[in-house]
């Protein structure tokens, strides 16, 4: 139904959304070959010395650490209990099945700086002082959520049937479980994991009040860009991490035909 | 019921009993002498915010910005996932949704950042505007940058569900408008908007609860004047060691999205989402 001009004005504008969306992003990955260690454009020559310099920073080196331990123990933690959840409710019938749903995605909804601090005055109410694990736990609460839309979202497309065929043949549970059922939603709980980990990697506002003194390497960031300082290191730590937050959820993306990574960052 | 277990008990024990702390929190107070927690129950904190000019103006302005990122995106978003649903094929379709969800996904620190290497000083901005002749625009760390960068950050949570609400609108309901004569702006007007709103204000909670929350975009590209909700809450439990009155003042932004989604579920958002 539209005109020649609406579909060339339209056309336009999403090339210029396009433009908008991809040349911050496109810039940083030029800003972390800058020669200069001021960041003004353009950029005076391109150099490859602040990657040798950010991976022998020790601090960098301790914050990566620390993230991947987080990011691996969260995934964990929300992988079990994320796929129990979703488990349970594809086969719960009573009428708590909405509510428990509903609790489950809280914390997408609510600002994360509301889990934050209600975290934080939690573990302070309990005199639990701040440190890796507290951290985990922070995480392991918003990354549930993905495990869970993740694995209910297949078992609600998974036939009944096929189970059926299993246990008429003699399968037992056990059977069903590992020969069916687990194969069947395999790859959805691999994207939920990968997903798990690109969120808590980047996390920032939850860690805040969830980390020590310690920093993750979302807190170093944060803490750089705050000062000012070591600004070319900045550049290519940002680059890596927007590197290791897109390489999952591309690979998620082509395990689930796209369905679960198209709203979960709200967790922030 | 077994499986339920575990994930249920940890959402109680750990996310459900916090959340009820930090409510009781906020009738909490502290030692100002030792900055320690008294668990004395009182309205103090609550008081306080209602009393003092400046918490309504904190809480004015994170509104204001909130709304004005919302409508911003809404109308960027909206001819974007027009073209998307209704005039792209269908391999142009899942190229523009993998180009919105990658940005989605990106580190949401790096975004942020990029944008303070563009809108500073000596910046990309600056010199395209002296490139095309213009005096330099200079608006790094001010809440225009902020309003900007959190425009930015949160297109896509606004694209996607305008995109889905737009594809769902049936295309019978489009040729019957135009077969009873109506003028294309006025089926687009008239049938294709009032369908797709519940998309918009679906993506409308995503923009308005971010930007209620957030408090890293005014502390990066913010300047003196751009303190959000969330900056006085990260101040007192960081540097003030106020904790109660920062759980009294987490409870604002709750207290807005609550009637939000009143509104807009009234609107029918929660189908769409």
């Amino acid at each position: 139904m539209e005109g020649l001009w609406t579909r060339i004005a339209l056309r336009l504008w999403v090339a210029l959304i396009l433009l908008f969306l991809f040349t911050p992003i496109a810039l940083i990955f030029v800003y972390a070959f800058n020669t200069s260690n001021i960041q003004s454009w353009p950029i005076p020559g391109f150099t490859l010395k602040w990657f040798t310099s950010t991976w022998n920073d020790p601090d960098v080196r301790r914050s990566l650490a620390l993230s991947l331990q987080v990011g691996l123990g969260a995934t964990a933690l929300a992988l079990v209990l994320g796929s129990c959840a979703a488990f349970a409710i594809h086969r719960m019938t009573w009428f708590g099945r909405e509510f428990v749903s509903l609790m489950f995605v809280l914390p997408l909804a609510l600002p994360g700086i509301v889990t934050g601090i209600a975290l934080n005055a939690a573990f302070s109410f309990g005199g639990i002082s701040l440190s890796t694990l507290t951290i985990v736990v922070g995480h392991t609460t918003f990354c549930i959520v993905v495990v869970y839309n993740n694995v209910l979202a297949r078992l609600r497309r998974t036939q009944g049937s096929l189970i059926e065929a299993a246990m008429d043949l003699g399968a037992n549970g056990f059977q069903v479980l590992r020969d069916i059922t687990l194969p069947l939603i395999s790859t959805a709980v691999v994207a939920g994991a990968m997903l798990a980990f690109a969120l808590s990697f980047d996390e920032v506002i939850v860690t805040t009040f969830t980390a020590g003194a310690q920093n993750t390497l979302p807190l170093w960031i944060f803490g750089a860009i705050r000062l000012g300082q070591r600004l070319p290191e900045v550049n290519v730590v940002v680059s890596f991490v927007i590197l290791v937050t897109i390489i999952p959820v591309v690979i998620a993306a082509r395990l689930t035909g796209g369905g679960g990574t198209a709203r979960v960052p709200a967790a922030r | 019921m077994l499986l339920l277990t575990p994930p249920l008990a940890w959402f109680v024990v750990v996310y459900f009993a916090s959340l009820v702390l930090l409510l009781v929190t906020a009738f909490w107070t502290t030692n100002p002498f030792t900055t320690q927690i008294v668990q004395f129950w009182n309205t103090d904190n609550f008081q306080r915010l209602i009393n003092e000019p400046t918490y309504h103006a904190i809480i004015g302005r994170t509104v204001l910005i909130a709304s004005l990122v919302t409508i911003t995106d809404a109308v960027l978003a909206f001819p974007f996932a027009y073209f998307m649903a209704r005039v792209a094929s269908r391999r142009i379709q899942t190229l523009l949704f993998a180009a919105v969800l990658l940005p989605l996904w990106a580190s949401y620190l790096a975004r942020v950042y990029a944008w303070i290497l563009i809108l500073n000083h000596s910046g990309v901005l600056n010199w395209s505007m002296h490139l095309v002749g213009l005096p330099p625009a200079n608006i790094g760390y001010t809440n225009i940058a902020m309003w900007i960068v959190f425009s930015y950050i949160w297109l896509p949570f606004m694209i996607i569900p305008t995109y889905a609400a737009l594809e769902r609108v049936p295309e019978s309901l489009i040729e019957a408008a135009t077969d009873l004569g109506a003028r294309r702006w006025q089926t687009v007007r008239d049938v294709v908007l009032p369908l797709a709103l519940p998309g918009v204000v679906a993506g409308s909670i995503f923009t308005f609860s971010l930007t209620l929350g957030d408090f890293i975009t005014p502390i990066l590209v913010g300047g003196a004047g751009s303190t959000l909700i969330g900056n006085v809450v990260y101040d007192n439990v960081g540097i003030a060691n106020n904790v109660p009155f920062a759980a009294a003042l987490a409870t604002v932004p709750v207290a807005i999205m609550a009637v939000y989604l009143l509104i807009a579920q009234r609107l029918g958002a929660f189908r769409a989402l």
